[in-house]
């Protein structure tokens, strides 16, 4: 927890379709929004690291011309460093290049420095040196099953990154193909899906191939993650060996987002969506679900958000800040970005028209 | 030649020249451009080496890719111009 006496700011970056906005705030109810930084490429991925002593704002870029790649500034958005020979770029033996940047995750505080990302084409990669050059996890990368991953509408990735504080325990999910463990720090991968439909696929159980949307662990639960799946939403308890249905509930068991809290023992957030066949707010409505008991019961809260809203949530366009009450935020594909600072009690509406929100993160700086 | 979006990675040049001292291909006159300006050169060719997806290049008038892409000569003296498409929504 950041304590509130030495907290300047709070910084919520914003990654859309065509650009990135930033905005500030001391209260988290009065926000002030710069931008577009980037205009006009995709901002699919942003990491915040507050660790150390600074404020480093990492943020994947991407554009259809010119490609993908990390930039990261040390001064709030004030300037720009975009590493000159690229923080990811697949070594010449794979044949592949840079699709997209889905996740930028910093590491527990006790690394500092150290980030991992998420790609497509799915890989992982890490960083020792805060983001400015990754290395491509060969583990995962040369794992047998790769050929049987496929690619959701959004393309295949690696869009979750979830590291114990032990630094041994790694999850990842990836879309097409589930969540994958690993226990040595990342040197081996064993897909970890017992208990997740794949209903899409011949066999609705399989070993891998489920299409789980984003995972979260437990800040206060050794062993717990939650999971929103393409229909189902999961708790496992034992560290992703077997996951249990806790869509029960819940209005659809659909959505891409999942969040859970800094720190408190059972409560996560999830934003369902109905679908196949729609991929809209239920009925319309707009909600933020909130579990306090780690799934056994979920409430509905929309105070602040717009009575309709045909608009989806993509699975990074939602966020958690570190503060007391904890922040919850999100945006919409119809460019507006909601902020509650009571856990999702009541939302205020932080900007609007934006384009289409594909990622947003939250934290608490200091200064500036 | 450069269209105007890149030309601040090539340091506001619009136009840049590569020694030649006879014919020399696409993909070498682009090696030559990346050795000078490597955030430019990963603009445009991603780290397979291959000419991204809405990148043209136009050599005597004609897009590589329907020459013979990255091994189409340039004689010296040529103009080889930098066109992004104009896809996007």
């Amino acid at each position: 927890m950041v304590p509130m006496a030495t907290a300047a700011k709070f910084l919520l970056a914003i990654g859309t379709k065509k650009g990135l906005w930033l905005a500030t705030s001391k209260d988290r109810r009065e926000w002030s929004l710069t931008g577009p930084h980037f205009l006009m490429s995709e901002i699919p991925s942003i990491g915040l690291d507050t660790r150390d002593g600074r404020t480093r704002i990492m943020v994947g870029i991407s554009s259809p011309h010119w490609g993908s790649t990390v930039a990261h500034s040390d001064d709030l958005g004030a300037t720009w460093t975009e590493p000159e020979r690229g923080a990811i770029t697949f070594p010449g033996d794979t044949g592949a290049a840079l699709e997209r940047v889905w996740q930028i995750y910093p590491d527990a505080d006790s690394r500092p420095g150290v980030v991992w990302a998420g790609a497509q084409p799915i890989s992982v990669w890490r960083s020792t040196d805060g983001g400015e050059h990754f290395e491509l996890n060969r583990g995962l990368w040369d794992h047998p099953h790769r050929s049987e991953w496929g690619a959701g509408y959004g393309g295949a990735a690696a869009h979750s990154i979830v590291v114990h504080p032990d630094g041994e325990t790694v999850h990842v999910a990836m879309s097409t193909g589930g969540v994958y463990r690993s226990l040595d720090g990342g040197t081996s991968w064993e897909p970890r899906n017992h208990g997740i439909s794949a209903y899409f696929m011949p066999d609705p159980n399989p070993e891998f191939g489920q299409c789980v949307h984003k995972i979260a662990a437990d800040a206060a639960t050794d062993g717990r993650l939650y999971a929103q799946n393409h229909h189902g939403v999961y708790r496992t308890d034992d560290n992703a060996d077997t996951w249990t249905s806790i869509a029960g509930g819940l209005p659809a068991d659909f959505g891409f987002v999942m969040l859970a809290h800094p720190r408190r023992a059972g409560t996560a957030w999830v934003i369902p969506l109905k679908a196949d066949g729609e991929r809209i707010p239920p009925d319309g409505k707009l909600a933020v679900h909130r579990t306090d008991d780690a799934g056994e019961t979920w409430t509905r809260f929309s105070a602040g958000l717009p009575e309709r809203e045909y608009n989806s949530v993509l699975r990074d366009a939602a966020a958690v800040d570190a503060a007391e009450p904890a922040g919850v935020y999100f945006g919409t594909r119809g460019g507006s970005v909601y902020a509650s600072a009571d856990e999702g009690g009541t939302f205020m509406e932080v900007a609007s028209h934006l384009p289409d929100v594909l990622c947003v993160r939250a934290a608490v700086v200091a200064g500036a | 030649m450069l269209p105007s979006v890149l030309q601040p990675l090539a340091g506001g040049q619009s136009v840049l020249t590569a020694p030649a001292g006879g014919p020399m291909t696409v993909r070498e006159l682009l090696d030559a451009v990346a050795a000078d300006y490597v955030v430019l050169g990963r603009r445009l060719r991603d780290e397979t080496g291959a000419l991204r997806r809405f990148v043209n290049i136009y050599v005597g008038g004609d897009e590589v890719r329907r020459l013979k892409g990255l091994e189409t000569e340039v004689q010296p003296g040529q103009e080889v111009l930098v066109i992004q498409s104009v896809a996007g929504g």
